[in-house]
């Protein structure tokens, strides 16, 4: 009986998480525009999304971003974490807070107040500007999430690199940088997400003609999402989805194969 | 175990120091940058656009601001070298809703004008103000709301037209400059774009009788049938027009009705929505719904039972106007693009991919299906009723006070 319930209870949490998914992609095949009436089964939507330079160049803007910002933060994170663990203890909760209150912030103060200061420095808005801004707000993420890695480090072999002969920047890169990069890694993954997520502060701080997928999703808002969102948010789905599994299979994979031999 | 933590954490520290001397490599990418910069400047070609950066301020600061930009720049200017001189007349910016104009007209007028077109887009008048204010980016071209406009003109953002310059403008019908203004009572500084009616949208099949007025929103055999807008003016203005007030009123008793009139309204009210109705009604979860006329044409295409209707007691008419910001850089490019965009064909592509009616009467002769030319919704002839108004700008205390009372409706 319990097990039963059990079930029912597992099956139920993902219906609520990928039931709308589900009606995403089964929209996405849908010929009607509108979201209440199927009009028969079509490729179109996706045909056309290929053809729509202007979705495909807010794509490609929105990874580049995503990229570039998640990259940059990470680097500047994780100096930054190394340095906030050899900090004094006040020191280092008054760093902590400070690094934490952009996170708590509400997007939109960030927003604004980012935008206000692009226009005191009298910075042209674009891209460099969204980017600039997302280097911002990824920077938290990746310092909460090396940190932690930093923290269990141990200090005897680094030191033990250095006894060996090996300078601090080599023993860096030996020694602390393997053990700190799963946690290095996955903040970049983290700052990734979030700057694909964003809106709020993307809005404020774009410039004319530069467009994420966010933005290009809202601005249709009035008249009414274009299918062709459907189609592709349903491709962006599949792909990592995808990519979870092969992430998760490959290795197994990989371990078998040794076994077998 | 102390010393050998004093230790790692001195190793950390110069670690930290070579890394922290990383950036200061990059002063000689700077330096490479700025060099293929000037040198392409000596050619005399425009290859940064975020040239203005670079020439104010002192030296110092000079300095400062390069080497922060430099070093992106030389991540993501590099590929601006490709741009050539196609667009000889320079560049316009233009802010529109989103979803607003046929992209292919965009083009055209790109090929025809050698005017590079940067476009951006926005979802609300209240999103749009605040980015247009703080002069973040210098737009020339702005197609807002009317009631914005005003707001726009009173805060005197806005730079007076050159008629003469859009001769196309002609195209226009009279009535649309008539309606224009009462935000803009001069006709001096906007040119209508797209417009339409509020009114009610209702299901043949649902409903015993033709809706035909307001007061039909209030008849209790519609219970739970019913959609109304989920907007302070929008909803007041169905139930001002009821008691036959101006819907741009301020007179507290007469808000006070119109409140009374919402609450009474509210238990046969499925639901308070913005743009589901188009949704709903479509797939036949609702009888009656208020809604744009711009969506009408489109719902019926989708559902042939559903029929629009502008309601006796008059309703609200609203025009999206093209405008000129007063700090527009390309004044006279704007006034090309605006040209450009009241011409009979360009018009008539935006209309069949807006769906909003249009009020370049040049451009509706131009229409082919004579259903669409000659509709009721598309084209009402504003002359026949005399109880159509456009919103208006109520300043701070007005939006603060319907918003109050909107809230108590919304709450009870």
């Amino acid at each position: 009986m319990s097990n039963v319930l059990k079930k029912i209870y597992i099956i139920l949490i993902f219906i609520f998480l990928y039931a709308p998914m589900a009606v995403l992609i089964v929209l996405s095949f849908n010929a009607s525009k509108s979201r209440s009436k199927w009009g028969g089964f079509t490729f179109k939507w996706y045909a056309k999304l290929l053809s729509d330079s202007s979705i495909m160049e807010a794509l490609i803007t929105t990874l580049m971003l995503a990229l570039l910002s998640s990259i940059i933060a990470t680097f500047i994170g994780t100096i930054a974490a190394i340095a906030i663990t050899g900090l004094k203890k006040s020191t280092r909760t008054l760093m902590m807070g400070i690094t934490n209150i952009p996170m708590l912030n509400a997007e939109i103060v960030t927003g604004i107040s980012l935008m206000l200061l692009f226009i005191f420095f009298k910075i042209k808005f674009g891209f460099t500007t969204i980017l600039l801004a997302h280097i911002t707000f990824n920077i938290p993420y990746v310092i909460l999430s090396v940190l932690p890695r930093i923290k269990q480090l141990n200090p005897s072999a680094y030191e033990a690199a250095m006894d060996l002969g090996a300078s601090p920047f080599k023993a860096f890169f030996k020694v602390v940088f393997p053990d700190i990069l799963p946690g290095v890694f996955s903040g970049m993954l983290m700052a990734f997400t979030m700057s694909i997520d964003d809106f709020i502060i993307t809005h404020f701080t774009k410039g004319a003609g530069v467009d994420t997928l966010s933005t290009k999703i809202y601005s249709q808002v009035r008249k009414g999402i274009d299918p062709k969102m459907y189609a592709l948010s349903s491709v962006i789905f599949i792909t990592v989805l995808i990519l979870l599994i092969l992430v998760n299979l490959l290795p197994n994979a990989g371990k078998k194969a040794k076994i077998k031999k | 175990m102390r010393e050998r933590k004093q230790k790692l954490k001195n190793s950390f520290f110069k670690a930290f120091a070579l890394l922290r001397q990383a950036p200061f490599k990059f002063i000689w990418v700077i330096k490479i940058f700025l060099d293929i910069r000037n040198f392409y400047d000596i050619l005399d070609f425009d290859v940064f656009s975020s040239k203005s950066i670079f020439n104010s301020g002192g030296k110092e600061k000079e300095l400062k601001k390069m080497f922060l930009f430099g070093l992106l720049a030389t991540l993501l200017g590099l590929p601006l070298l490709g741009c050539g001189n196609a667009y000889e007349n320079g560049e316009v910016y233009v802010y529109n809703w989103g979803e607003y104009i046929d992209p292919d007209t965009i083009e055209m007028f790109e090929k025809d004008c050698k005017i590079k077109v940067i476009y951006d887009e926005f979802e609300t008048n209240e999103m749009m103000y605040p980015k247009v204010e703080a002069g973040a980016v210098n737009y020339d071209v702005v197609c807002p709301s009317d009631y914005m406009i005003k707001k726009m003109i009173d805060n005197d953002m806005l730079a007076e037209i050159n008629w003469e310059n859009i001769p196309n403008s002609k195209n226009i019908g009279a009535q649309y400059y008539e309606t224009s203004k009462e935000f803009d009572p001069e006709n001096k500084y906007s040119v209508p774009y797209c417009w339409g009616t509020v009114g009610i949208l209702y299901n043949k099949t649902m409903v015993d009788e033709p809706i035909t007025k307001w007061a039909q929103l209030w008849d209790p055999k519609y219970k739970n049938q019913i959609l109304m807008q989920n907007s302070v003016r929008d909803a007041f203005m169905v139930a001002l027009k009821l008691n036959g007030f101006s819907m741009n009123t301020t007179n507290i008793d007469e808000l006070q009705i119109a409140k009374q009139s919402l609450l009474e309204q509210k238990p046969l009210v499925q639901a308070y929505v913005v743009d589901q109705v188009r949704d709903k009604m479509i797939g036949n979860e609702a009888a009656i719904g208020v809604i744009y006329s711009g969506e009408a044409i489109y719902t019926q295409r989708e559902n042939e039972n559903l029929e629009y209707v502008i309601p006796e007691e008059g309703t609200n008419v609203w025009i999206d106007s093209w405008v000129i910001l007063k700090n527009a850089k390309n004044k006279e490019n704007a006034e090309k693009f605006i040209d450009y965009m009241c011409k009979p064909e360009i018009a008539l592509m935006n209309f069949d991919f807006i769906t909003y009616s249009t009020p370049n009467d040049a451009a509706r002769e131009l229409i082919e299906d004579e259903d669409i030319r000659n509709s009721e919704i598309a084209f009402p002839d504003l002359s026949e009723y005399d109880n159509l108004e456009t919103f208006k700008y109520l300043g701070e205390d007005g939006d603060e006070l319907y918003n109050s009372l909107w809230k108590e409706v919304k709450s009870e």
